[in-house]
């Protein structure tokens, strides 16, 4: 027996030594290129990443997300080579080089059972602010309103505020969401909801025959064709960002990611391509 | 008295190999109190208590609603869960038949193994709307509990089955042999010596329920407030730090992994008050 255990321990010990000798890196060299970021843009830049890795055999692209907020933070600790962010850079975030790839609109959404067909700025600020709190006071039922708002950091909540001058602090919100298809769930198991999600998901899902209605703003119908001619002014940039002028390998990259190459994809996610 | 060198080679070993686990814990614990740290500098600790709400982004950093939610949330799943696990493994264990309790018991852990995540959806798409027919917004601490409930309750059904299996037969028999019907039996003598095993067992479930996250999150509205009614939508700790987390920088970030602290504090007690419930006599 004891001699069995001592065979086992060298048998263990050996294999664990043979594994870290072997994990150790042996391929030729492969480029990898790391774009970290808004989880709006994630999707879009694993799409064009692949097609790029098509077209360059040698090269990695990774996609990680963490928010419009650490796109920045890492490109600025140049954690990652291109940072993706789906806003409008912030005064103090000018100096990083931005590349804007799509554009983003919000719309508003209600369920379709909801009778109400527009909500102009005020009332949209007034529900929100838990002024209004039942559907009667902008002629829908007599209901009471469920004002679904996102949580703290996303950047459609950030859209959302600057938009309508809000402080988080003043909305009085009955529910709190992470990302947009919970926005649209919420929405559509609660015929007394309103809720504002991406464009581009809103309108996929209404038109895959989701029971939501998406609201018009200052009488301009939310749409993705609207978000294209920048008409609707609920919308946001997508962008890239990088820690210096993109040479070499990045450079190429966000060539590709602006050229036409890449405007089915952008439209697959419902997005709009930046015109140019 | 001194071990065989054979033995204390092993048990040196088996030092080696222990050690991680309770490092890791200890690391956890450090890990936690560090990235908390640069929030915790210059915010003192009784302001998330005090302060006026939760918004981190305008600085004010108060916990105390979600402490609550959690707490609560926790407590409505186990006052439900709780004496339906127990009413259950009494029912497979002393009255079904051997072939239905088999396939009984088979059906709750298949219960157990469902992610919590389908748990949500389900909550999310099916019982928040009927909720909501009765008392909007529908997503709420009771949604909360309801889903949290269904969650444990294999926890505690298995739990207290096997507590009540390992009751000893000659027990069982002697008071069979007394003449005590079978719920004399149940109440008078199984369960008085299962007691330690099902408070334990209990005690995971509640670590189970503290610790849920995704469906939760799904099923509470996660409205940072102090519920003053079960429709109310409510955000537990751990919803708040998976909403949050994949966005938050800087001092949002550090006042997360306070919320990650407070919640580990919690989970700490639980494990403490398990620690208690053990020490007194064990029958099984």
């Amino acid at each position: 027996m004891k001699k069995l255990g001592i065979v086992i321990v060298i048998v263990l010990i050996t294999g664990a030594v043979w594994g870290l000798l072997q994990s150790q890196p042996s391929e030729p060299k492969i480029d990898k290129l790391v774009l970290t970021g808004s989880s709006t843009i994630a999707p879009l830049a694993a799409e064009i990443g692949k097609r790029f890795e098509a077209l360059h055999s040698d090269v990695r692209v990774d996609v990680q997300t963490g928010g419009s907020s650490r796109g920045i933070s890492d490109a600025r600790a140049k954690l990652a080579d291109i940072g993706m962010v789906s806003r409008a850079l912030k005064d103090d975030e000018k100096d990083l080089p931005a590349f804007t790839l799509a554009l983003d609109g919000i719309a508003v959404i209600l369920n379709k059972a909801n009778p109400v067909a527009a909500l102009d700025k005020q009332q949209i600020i007034a529900i929100y602010t838990g002024k209004i709190v039942n559907w009667k006071d902008v002629g829908g039922n007599d209901a009471p309103i469920t004002a679904v708002n996102k949580a703290e950091g996303r950047s459609t909540l950030e859209l959302f505020l600057h938009y309508f001058g809000l402080k988080n602090t003043d909305v009085k919100p009955q529910v709190v969401i992470g990302d947009n298809q919970q926005g649209i769930k919420t929405v559509l198991g609660n015929p007394d909801a309103i809720a504002y999600v991406s464009i581009g998901t809103a309108e996929y899902e209404a038109g895959q025959g989701a029971a939501i209605k998406l609201l018009p703003l200052d009488g301009i119908a939310a749409s993705v064709e609207n978000v294209r001619n920048r008409s609707f002014p609920l919308a946001r940039p997508l962008n890239l960002v990088t820690p210096a002028a993109p040479t070499g390998l990045v450079k190429d990259f966000i060539e590709f990611a602006e050229s036409p190459q890449v405007h089915d994809l952008i439209e697959a996610q419902y997005f709009v391509p930046a015109p140019r | 008295m001194s071990l065989p060198r054979a033995d204390r080679r092993l048990a040196a070993l088996l030092r080696i190999c222990a050690l991680p686990a309770v490092a890791i814990v200890l690391l956890i614990l450090l890990f936690l109190a560090r990235e908390s740290q640069p929030v915790l500098q210059h915010v003192a600790l009784n302001r998330f208590i005090s302060d006026a709400s939760w918004h981190p982004l305008q600085g004010l950093y108060r916990l105390t609603p979600m402490l609550a939610a959690t707490l609560y949330a926790t407590l409505g799943a186990l006052l439900l869960a709780a004496p339906l696990g127990i009413a259950s493994a009494l029912f497979s264990r002393y009255y079904a038949p051997p072939l239905l309790a088999a396939g009984y018991r088979r059906m709750i852990e298949l219960l157990a193994g469902i992610p919590s995540v389908v748990y949500g959806f389900w909550g999310l798409t099916t019982l928040a709307p009927l909720i909501g027919r009765l008392h909007p917004p529908g997503v709420s601490l009771l949604s909360g509990m309801l889903v949290l409930a269904l969650m444990i309750l294999p926890t505690v059904a298995l739990t207290v089955d096997a507590a009540l299996a390992a009751v000893p037969v000659a027990y069982l028999r002697s008071a069979a042999a007394l003449g005590l019907s079978r719920w004399s039996l149940i109440g008078g003598v199984a369960l008085p010596a299962a007691r330690p095993s099902i408070a334990a067992g209990i005690l995971l479930a509640a670590g189970r329920a503290i610790g849920e996250t995704m469906a939760v999150l799904m099923v509470t509205g996660n409205v940072v407030q102090l519920p003053q009614s079960l429709f109310d939508p409510v955000r537990t700790l751990t919803a708040n730090i998976a909403l949050e987390m994949a966005y938050a920088t800087g001092d949002h970030r550090a006042a997360l992994f306070v919320s990650g602290l407070a919640l580990m504090v919690m989970v700490l007690v639980l494990v403490a008050t398990a620690e208690l419930f053990n020490q007194e006599r064990r029958h099984v």
